[in-house]
């Protein structure tokens, strides 16, 4: 383990170092790609994932394999699932997702029991809650690569996913490719989700997909500021979620939500009430 | 894709032509033997009563629905097989734009440029100069930093007509484009799709009941109810007793009556 840099309490100890520097990351990815989810309508698709992301992890602890690689595996199979119903038609945005939902959870909840002998296995536990104060360097380093990639992966596509996500058939006309483009956003997304699983948890990752875009558009005038803030909002969230965790002995995932929640409705009520902001759509 | 294989409108070649094609679903024929050419700088419309079939012909002539039978050449080529998508403009009906999240006039019309630069590349300045000149076109000039849902109906569905003006297409096909618009917006879009016919010579397809705005600078008006009732100039339409342009009405009471 690296040794802790002098900063100011609550943050003085090796072990908040690294849950900052995770949920950090986590707090600038998640709103990257939930800025297109947003827009599509599927706030809700990153929940559906995670739990798809569940059984996977209920698979890795019954075949003793590591829980991450299976969770991925799940996940991207569950994603491109979910967008494969929704494009064929075959069932509504809505029922695709709760079929994936719903099952994903129940075989999750199947494999892990079956891992513990016919009780929900303990280790489940941090994928579902999140447990960043237990996360080690080289689990710090993981979720900064990933991050990256992620990132960086969504950022070089922003502009044709922009196309489709607001004109799905006009992009399709004209030519760009948005079946690639859907599966690869899919991708992005399950990819995200497994990241972020054992630093905020697989029942709150999505959240912070959402509410920080959420916040962002009722401030922002553009796309490109809408992500920029939800970033912003999203990293602040996991600052001041975290710093708060530690006193008041909350769990960390729990308290950066809440901030991310309690953000969107202080910014929601001060722009019916502030007639500076009022002008802001 | 770059600038040297940019090929202008051939003259001759019908920029998209249909050739008896006909469509059925299930026991019901929608489309029944439809021809109809739009040639490089030809204005042309295409009118039909609610059900006619208009948007199924739209669909397979864009090609993303099979003819049952028929065939269709967009630049000379089957559609899907026709590499460079931006020469197609397309102001779709009603686009499906979430009106929560900002978005603004500049990032939509910049869309248009994609397909053209490569989706996967930065935009440069000179897909800037042509994105401010499509706006500059259907006059929302100084709106390309609102967003889009800021503004009226009429301003936003020019929005999308510059969105496809930015690629500088050889073929622009418009759904319905202007309907219930106002006066102000349906003489700026007419002014714009003349703009692109006579800087461009780029062909029209203008889907539409509503001609009035357009009804002196039309080339052709094509009649469709199943089948092609009319093709020809808005001349001749006239000395069948349809006017489109003096009583607004006339056009859209005689599709009633040919229900």
């Amino acid at each position: 383990m690296i040794g802790a840099i002098p900063l100011p309490y609550p943050f003085d100890a090796a072990f908040m170092q690294r849950a900052l520097a995770a949920c950090v990351v986590v707090g600038v990815f998640a709103p990257v790609i939930g800025t297109f989810l947003v827009q599509r309508r599927l706030s809700l698709v990153g929940d559906g994932i995670g739990h798809v992301a569940f059984a996977g992890v209920g698979a890795g602890l019954l075949a003793g394999v590591w829980p991450v690689w299976t969770a991925l595996a799940f996940a991207v199979a569950g994603a491109v699932g979910v967008e494969y119903l929704r494009m064929r038609k075959k069932a509504s945005g809505d029922l695709a997702l709760a079929l994936f939902f719903y099952a994903g959870i129940a075989l999750g909840v199947v494999f892990a029991s079956r891992a513990g002998n016919g009780s929900i296995d303990f280790e489940t536990l941090p994928y579902l809650f999140g447990d960043p104060f237990r996360v080690s360097d080289a689990g710090v380093g993981a979720v900064i690569l990933l991050g990256t990639g992620i990132t960086a992966g969504v950022w070089a596509l922003r502009r044709v996913l922009f196309a489709i996500v607001t004109d799905e058939d006009w992009a399709r006309v004209a030519g760009l490719p948005v079946d690639a483009m859907n599966a690869a956003l899919a991708a992005l997304t399950a990819a995200a989700i497994v990241a972020a699983m054992k630093i905020v948890g697989i029942l709150l990752v999505a959240a912070l997909m959402a509410l920080p875009v959420a916040t962002a558009q009722l401030l922002a005038r553009s796309f490109r500021d809408t992500m920029r803030l939800g970033v912003a909002i999203g990293a602040g969230s996991a600052v001041i979620g975290l710093a708060l965790s530690r006193p008041l002995n909350l769990s960390p995932g729990g308290a950066i939500v809440m901030v991310a929640a309690a953000l969107f409705a202080v910014v929601a009520v001060a722009k019916r009430t502030v007639p500076l902001l009022q002008g802001a759509h | 894709m770059t600038a040297a294989t940019e090929p202008g409108p051939a003259p001759g070649v019908p920029l998209l032509e249909a050739r008896g094609v006909s469509f059925s679903f299930g026991r019901g024929s929608v489309l029944d033997e439809v021809s109809l050419a739009v040639h490089p700088g030809e204005f042309v419309a295409l009118v039909g009563p609610n059900g006619a079939g208009k948007s199924t012909l739209l669909k397979i002539l864009l090609g993303s629905l099979p003819a049952s039978l028929g065939s269709v050449r967009l630049f000379g080529a089957a559609p899907e097989d026709v590499h460079d998508r931006w020469r197609l403009g397309y102001v779709p009906q009603r686009p499906i734009l979430s009106s929560e999240l900002p978005a603004t006039v500049e990032e939509i019309v910049s869309a248009g440029r994609l397909r053209q630069r490569g989706w996967w590349r930065t935009l440069r300045p000179e897909d800037h100069d042509a994105v401010h000149h499509a706006l500059a076109s259907v006059g929302l000039g100084d709106l390309a930093h609102t967003p889009l849902n800021e503004l009226s109906g009429g301003q936003q569905q020019r929005a999308f007509i510059a969105r496809a003006f930015a690629s500088g297409p050889d073929l622009l096909v418009l759904d319905e484009p202007i309907a219930g618009v106002d006066g102000e917006s349906q003489r700026k879009f007419r002014d714009s799709l003349v703009h692109l016919i006579q800087e461009h010579g780029s062909g029209v397809l203008l889907v539409s009941h509503e001609l009035a705005a357009v009804a002196r600078d039309l080339d052709r008006v094509v009649v469709l109810k199943r089948h092609v009732l009319f093709d020809g100039t808005p001349d001749e339409l006239a000395a069948s007793g349809v006017s489109l342009g003096v009583h607004r009405d006339d056009l859209p009471l005689w599709l009633e009556g040919l229900r």
